[in-house]
């Protein structure tokens, strides 16, 4: 950015607030389907004034999806927060630009200026001029001197900075027909416990309302719709620890890492309130952040082979720490869980951007043969249900069970149906002998399959004060669990691993089929879902049919083999480079790679429903309907290229 | 209920207070090389657990990796154990401990176990103040994979093929007094005496208590030129106090005088009585016990005894507010919030 823009002094230009000038592109009207997106500086309270907004849309019964996108940062540098309205419903990232930019962020103006959709809006703070270098004719400024607004209402410097938050919410409460009752509601129920910041906040939200005149214009509005009925916003990782504590929790341990931090925050914010003993004042769980993420699993798998439902939560660099412990884990037959909000890139990456590419690393974690299960959920409802179900199958299978969510989904608060709980349901604690059970058998064998299912008894430590103790040891052994390094023992070992792996999707979530009888066929699993529904119906509005299958285990349910067969191109759509789910289709399912078309996107932003509409239509070589159908694909736009 | 099960097969051999007598808490045979310290230890820990009326299945043994790390096999066969990854047994140690904190738990570690991979782990379980006795058992190398310095070795000291170390080494029962340890003692695997009651007195502290028993490597580290023989030890070893652990249900009598001796209280009701070699060492006086470690190491000796004890502190499972009803014994009524609080949940997110 310019020196001039922060001083005024050069190239500079008083537009205020003024439309388009060139005539051929008209400014962008339109009701609740438009892109809002905020250039805020982080560490500025920026957040909760952007959420206010996207929650009185919310209020509004209008679908809204708002995103953070931030730096590895604190304090200073560029952040956005993108908010898509779709009354269609549309939750993914909508690709082609914004038609509203809030743009209080003089560090990212030009960039901020560039993403503007020809006859979209810039909303800046007027109360300096504008660098001249910043206009662009095919797009409307708003200019509200908001800098101005709030020196002259706060003496106070970060009174100033707090509240010009809000006074440009409350200007874009006029200029997009946001109502202020809904807003005034939310800053009442927000500092329900602090009534006294209730007025000074509604006021400075009317002081941004009232800096609105008719000099200003916006072609976009929201009007009220009863279109999300009794659907909530909340965060994947609030939603994972939350299943955490429904599960049955009570031992969490975990190290801090972006973006899975808010998982462990979350189970201890929602344990402190329903896991307290009410006679004593005890806690009824645990949260050990652990020196490191070795340690954390270490703590995992102790307290799950002492019988405690534990788990762990980390991203990619800690889900390779953890590596070691996940291969004893899967050969001492010992339950754990470990969520792993994914992020971006080998090494540290982009660790504050999004990716689905520890597909591989989790699939197959740790040396020697081994396989783990994983969850995937794709909504926070699905994250609250699966993180649940993992502890039922870790303990089941007695092994560990990794529920695979990403930064898109974990980090942001998106729409989905309330959460659930079937009272009705018992925790599946899986074979453990109990003393009575240990007194009626002749003699107990750990790893004696008398099931034939591969799952073998265990006990826990302290039942029995003649029977069922043992050694668990990552070393090889007998049904006994007597040392062995005889090699028929080691066999007859790994086959019942995998003879229990074999039979491990009975109890995974089944895919979920949609679609009828298409030729192309879209298998897809986690975030991806909002952008290949999207995609979808692109498709369909261009002529090209399309099932899809949403994948919310591995290993893969008969069901996956079977909708490969039936379609005659299969594409997979994930956000890695190297095709990683579809390495593992490809391997588990021992099918032909050529049945399988890659869609690929990397670039650590959410995934869009164009990237993958341009890919599939490209490969199916029918890329003259592509850009006259979509409805969303703007021509130049950077999105659409990246990730192929 | 009660499983005990008297063993009628020694009518002749002592019983302790659950009438087992010491096969009830023996292991597997070992399979060190003969004369092995870790050997000696695992009896001391046989001993001191019979004596102590340890119920054996009410103990967990845990393990990293090394020969130390097997030794769990060869005592308290009736109690569950594991043996689990190099370095990292302080947090499965953890784990367990949180889950059930009623169970007694030892955990055998070694000098590359705990001073090198296991340093950071290590550390911190010491500043947790888990209740668990954590041994090391020292012995200065690498046995599993013949031979290797590890990083107890003294600066100085000669591997088998006469290389010496020229690194400082790390002290773990220093390192231990520096980071907060609870109950820090060292011991010599050949000195059953003094081990046996230093075991009892640490299965009896509420909190972390290390016992660094240096425990000489038969077949790579007992030779000229090493200070972690049987021979350097036993001719360096520098006897601080003389425990003598008095049982909560025993009457305390003076066993020295009075002048000469110190009396601590343990949680569970029981004493120790020390027997001071040095007449002004107090345990209970972090500086003294630094100060001590010190001289000793000047002076070319290897300070023995219990160096230093808090039974003041909190341990985990207290810091962490933990009920008395161990986590894993926790019905699913107790955990599981329902679905009547989870739609007043959801209300709060829309």
């Amino acid at each position: 950015m310019s020196e001039s823009v922060k001083t005024g002094k050069s190239n500079a230009s008083a537009i205020g607030s003024k439309k388009t000038t060139d005539q051929s592109v008209l400014p962008i009207e339109a009701t609740n389907d438009f892109v809002v997106k905020f250039a805020n500086v982080n560490g500025s309270g920026s957040a909760s004034a952007n959420a206010l907004f996207a929650k009185s849309v919310f209020r509004m019964g209008v679908p809204v999806t708002p995103r953070n996108i931030f730096p590895s940062n604190i304090q200073g540098l560029p952040t956005w927060y993108e908010v898509r309205i779709s009354e269609q419903g549309y939750t993914a990232r909508r690709a082609g630009g914004v038609d509203f930019m809030v743009s209080v962020n003089p560090q990212s103006m030009a960039d901020d200026v560039r993403e503007v959709r020809p006859g979209g809006y810039f909303f800046y703070d007027s109360t300096r001029p504008l660098d001249i270098r910043l206009l662009r004719r095919d797009i409307n400024y708003v200019g509200v001197p908001l800098t101005e607004i709030t020196n002259r209402a706060y003496d106070d410097a970060r009174l100033r900075q707090l509240f010009k938050n809000v006074i440009y919410v409350g200007a874009l409460a006029a200029l997009l027909n946001i109502d202020m009752g809904v807003l005034e509601q939310l800053i009442a129920e927000q500092f329900a416990g602090k009534k006294k910041l209730i007025e000074p906040n509604c006021s400075a939200l009317k002081l941004g309302f009232d800096a609105i005149s008719d000099e200003h214009s916006c072609g976009l509005r929201i009007e009220k719709r009863d279109l999300i009925g009794d659907q909530i916003l909340l965060s994947g990782n609030s939603a994972c620890g939350l299943g955490a504590v429904y599960a049955g929790a009570t031992v969490a341990a975990w190290y801090p890492i972006t973006p899975s931090t808010s998982v462990a925050e979350a189970f201890e914010k929602y344990a402190g309130k329903l896991r307290i003993d009410p006679d004593t004042g005890h806690r009824n769980y645990v949260v050990i952040q652990a020196e490191d993420e070795l340690a954390a699993m270490g703590m995992v798998i102790g307290a799950n082979w002492n019988g405690a439902r534990s788990f762990t939560a980390t991203s990619g660099p800690g889900v390779s720490l953890m590596t070691e412990f996940l291969g004893l884990a899967y050969f001492a037959e010992v339950p754990a869980v470990l969520i792993d909000v994914q992020r971006a890139g080998p090494s540290t990456g982009m660790p504050t951007r999004t990716q689905q590419s520890d597909i591989l690393s989790t699939v197959y974690a740790s040396h020697g043969d081994t396989r783990h299960i994983v969850l995937l959920p794709s909504n926070p409802k699905e994250c609250f249900e699966l993180t649940a179900a993992s502890f039922d199958i870790a303990e089941r299978l007695q092994t560990p069970v990794i529920v695979l969510t990403d930064l898109d989904i974990g980090m942001n608060d998106s729409l989905c149906d309330p959460l659930e709980w079937d009272d009705s349901h018992t925790y599946d604690r899986g074979k453990v002998l109990d003393a009575e059970a240990l007194d009626n058998i002749e003699r107990f064998g750990r790893y004696l399959d008398e099931d034939g299912d591969g799952i073998t008894p265990r006990t826990l430590p302290g039942t029995h004060p003649e029977k069922g103790a043992f050694f668990t040891r990552g070393t090889s052994r007998d049904e006994y669990a007597t040392y062995t390094e005889k090699g028929d023992a080691y066999e007859r070992n790994m086959q019942r691993l995998l003879r229990k792996w074999n039979g491990a999707s009975e109890y995974l979530p089944a895919p979920i089929e949609k679609g009828s009888g298409a030729s192309v066929g879209i298998i897809h699993f986690g975030t991806s879902v909002a952008a290949v529904h999207e995609a979808i119906d692109q498709l369909a509005h261009a002529g090209i049919g399309a099932d899809s299958l949403q994948l919310l285990a591995v290993p893969f349910h008969d069901s996956v083999a079977a909708f490969i067969d039936k379609h005659e191109s299969v594409f997979v759509v994930e956000q890695n480079r190297d095709a990683q789910m579809r390495t593992v289709l490809v391997t588990e399912l021992e099918i032909d790679p050529a049945r399988l078309q890659p869609v690929l996107y990397y670039d650590g932003s959410p995934l869009t429903a164009d990237t993958v509409y341009t890919k599939i239509v490209e490969v199916l070589g029918k890329a003259s309907v592509s850009a006259s159908t979509s409805t969303t694909t703007i021509a130049g736009n950077s999105d659409t290229a990246a990730g192929d | 209920m009660s499983y005990q099960k008297p063993t009628f097969r020694h009518p002749q051999l002592p019983r302790n207070g659950l009438d087992l007598t010491r096969s009830s808490y023996e292991g597997l045979i070992s399979t060190l090389c003969a004369g092995c310290g870790h050997d000696s230890i695992s009896a001391a820990v046989i001993q001191a657990c019979w004596e102590l009326d340890i119920e054996p299945h009410r103990v967990a043994k845990v393990s990293g990796i090394g020969c130390s790390s097997k030794s769990p096999t060869y005592f308290l066969n009736k109690s569950h154990g594991f043996n689990s990854v190099h370095g990292r047994m302080p947090s499965v140690a953890t784990g367990a401990n949180v889950a059930n904190h009623e169970l007694t738990y030892i955990g055998v570690s070694g000098d590359g176990d705990s001073a090198s991979i296991g340093m950071g782990q290590f550390a911190h379980v010491v500043r947790r103040n888990l209740n668990m006795l954590y041994l090391v058992e020292n012995n200065g190398c690498y046995g599993l994979t013949k031979g290797q310095d590890s990083a107890t070795a003294d600066e100085g000291s000669k591997s088998k093929s006469g290389l010496e170390n020229p690194f400082e080494n790390i002290d773990l029962v220093g390192v231990a007094l520096e980071i907060g340890a609870t109950f820090v003692a060292r011991s010599f695997s050949g000195d059953k005496d003094q081990l046996v009651p230093l075991m009892k007195a640490a299965l009896s502290h509420r909190g972390f208590a290390l016992i660094d028993v240096i425990s000489p490597c038969v077949t790579f580290n007992n030779h000229h030129g090493s200070t972690k023989s049987y021979d350097y030890t036993r001719d360096h070893i520098h006897t601080g106090n003389i425990v003598d652990f008095v049982p909560a249900r025993s009457e305390i009598t003076a066993h020295y005088d009075a002048g000469d001796t110190t009396l601590v209280d343990l949680h569970d009701g029981s004493s120790l009585n020390l027997a001071k070699a040095q007449p002004d060492y107090d345990p209970g006086d972090k500086g003294a016990a630094v100060n001590a470690l010190l001289k000793s190491r000047e002076k070319g000796e290897i300070l023995t005894g219990l160096i230093y004890i808090d039974t003041t502190e909190p341990d985990f499972h207290e810091v962490m507010s933990l009920g008395a009803a161990p986590l894993n014994s926790l019905s699913q009524e107790t955990l599981c919030p329902g679905n009547e609080q989870l739609q007043k949940l959801n209300a709060g997110f829309r």
